[in-house]
């Protein structure tokens, strides 16, 4: 059974219970029927929805997912049962907002699928779970997030200094860093 | 009485203890291809563990992105992988051209897959003499280079470098291509595949060369799934996950060529993958120069490059695998934040998972079948 962007944005629809919407033009076959079709109007459109689906050619990838922090390893679940393989964690610091994002990054080994998760913490207390006890291969790029980020995640089994040299103690990523 | 040492400790089986010992394998080691450290737990002759240990080459460039402008980025992206650079620039342009909405002209698109696939079969030739090396076969990375020799000229006439193209622009490409580079191209291809024939008779097909790699290093498709593998080391675990096709990019869509995949999931089959991949980028090549259309090389392109904000992601099959860039942008000059996404860091980090209960030359010659880059894992 292949995985399908409709069946997948709905079990993250249902994880989160929201409406997915779709934005930017959408080519009729990726186009998924059973979503409303116009985003809600007036001053909350700013806000992104939970569960986007977007064009493939315009942004490079095809679903958005906004989880909470204690959501990542039910997200992580839903993906690896989907078949999908772990691309790449990162991390983003948005010092303005004095939040980190944690940015998800999953592809399809025979579907061109490439979904996104993302989770937001607060900067003062950067901590979420880890997903490694699902994909394996996320043990790596969490240490890496967290040599250059210093987001904690909870559970990991070894967050020791790994790209950065053994006695580092800064983050160099995060937008205050001073070298 | 005096109590008598025992000669040789005994453990509770009657026999001696086992014990194990570390071997520290790197950072200074021909067969890890470059600043690559393992610290392996030996039992033995057998590995219990081997752990990587990482970042001696590591130059942030992630950072260095964010205090650059768009266009100051560019030359970074080739130094990442510096034997696929064509791929990893193509990948940098692809990703702004999409966020800024540039149009890139057919004729440079397909000189970009000319060139890509050039440097694709150089990078394998590299990979294949440099796994003979480690395996103790001298003689096959002279052919090797003499072969790479002819495409590192070629693209030195179109560019000016050898080694770290930067031949892609925003839009297009730096120059038009010249007859002497399609000849030269048409020529080189003519020779490359009676020279592909012969490595297959002498080295592929070499008994030592089989009983060395068959079977040996099993990784199956759920590991690389697991661990994010791809490439090479995917398609010889019998799926056939390549970027170009699942994610079709630039103009790929409109050439006739074949993904090789093998079902074994050992070093022979990542082995045979690459070389039959090297006879595909030939006929990849031999078609593109059949249509190459006339028209400009250069799109347009503001002369202040604006990249509208929001966070955008373009993945190209550079020679070990998806490589992928994100760009989160807020409409300034300079990127908030790139993510560079590369093949070998994920690669390696099944490796401590698939050598244990593997004798050490058995796990050298697994690490040669990952083509493992070093500055392209610590970045």
């Amino acid at each position: 059974m292949s995985p399908s962007l409709e069946r997948i944005s709905e079990r993250f629809t249902q994880l989160l219970g929201a409406t997915a919407v779709p934005t930017g033009a959408m080519p009729p076959e990726r186009a998924p029927s059973a979503v409303p079709a116009t985003p809600p109007a007036g001053p909350t459109s700013a806000v992104p929805a939970p569960v986007q689906c977007l064009d493939h050619a315009l942004k490079g990838f095809d679903l958005n997912v906004t989880v909470s922090p204690r959501q990542v390893v039910l997200a992580a679940e839903i993906l690896d049962q989907e078949g999908f393989g772990l691309d790449t964690i990162t991390g983003v610091d948005w010092l303005a907002q004095g939040e980190m994002e944690i940015v998800y990054d999953f592809f399809h080994p025979t579907e061109s699928l490439h979904v996104v998760i993302r989770a937001r913490v607060p900067r003062a207390e950067p901590e979420l779970p880890t997903i490694s006890s699902v994909l394996p291969g996320a043990n790596w790029h969490e240490r890496e997030t967290h040599d250059f980020f210093g987001i904690r995640f909870l559970g990991h089994p070894n967050l020791a200094p790994f790209i950065l040299p053994e006695d580092a103690t800064f983050h160099p990523l995060r937008k205050d860093y001073q070298p | 009485m005096i109590a008598q040492p025992e000669a040789f400790p005994t453990g509770e089986s009657g026999r001696a203890p086992q014990e194990t010992f570390v071997l520290n394998l790197g950072p200074q080691h021909p067969a890890a291809h470059g600043v690559l450290r393992v610290l392996m737990t030996m039992d033995g002759e057998w590995i219990t563990k081997a752990e990587p240990v990482i970042g001696y080459i590591h130059r942030m460039h992630e950072k260095m992105g964010e205090n650059r402008t768009w266009a100051q980025f560019l030359p970074n992206t080739s130094r990442i992988d510096y034997l696929s650079a064509m791929h990893y620039t193509h990948a940098f342009v692809g990703v702004v051209e999409r966020a800024a909405k540039i149009e890139v002209p057919p004729r440079a698109e397909y000189v970009r897959v000319i060139t890509s696939e050039l440097n694709r079969i150089s990078s394998h030739l590299v990979w294949w003499g440099a796994l003979l090396l480690d395996l103790g076969g001298f003689t096959p990375i002279l052919y090797a280079f003499e072969d790479r020799e002819k495409i590192l000229d070629l693209l030195e006439g179109l560019c000016g470098a050898r080694l770290t193209y930067c031949y892609y622009r925003f839009g297009g490409l730096y120059n038009d291509v010249d007859d002497d580079f399609l000849n030269g191209t048409r020529k080189f291809v003519q020779e490359m595949r009676p020279r592909l024939g012969m490595y297959r008779d002498l080295v592929t097909d070499n008994i030592i060369l089989r009983k060395r790699l068959t079977g040996i290093g099993p990784i199956s498709a759920e590991m690389c799934r697991k661990y994010g593998a791809t490439g090479p080391v995917i398609r010889g675990s019998g799926v056939a996950y390549d970027v170009r096709t699942i994610e079709p990019y630039s103009v790929y869509q409109q050439f006739d060529f074949k993904i090789p995949v093998y079902q074994e999931c050992d070093s022979m089959a990542r082995y045979l993958v690459r070389m039959d991949e090297m006879e595909q980028s030939l006929r990849i090549i031999e078609q593109a120069l059949d249509r190459l259309p006339a028209g400009p090389f250069m799109g347009k392109v503001p002369r202040v490059l604006k990249v509208p904000p929001g966070d955008y992601c373009y993945a190209v099959e550079a020679a070990r695998g998806r490589f992928m860039v994100r760009i989160v942008s807020e409409g300034k000059d300079t990127p908030y934040r790139i993510k560079l996404r590369t093949p070998s860091f994920s690669n390696l980090s099944l490796y401590e998972e698939a050598s244990r209960g593997m004798i050490l030359p058995d796990a050298l010659a697994m690490m040669g079948s990952l083509d493992l880059v070093i500055p392209d894992i610590d970045r």
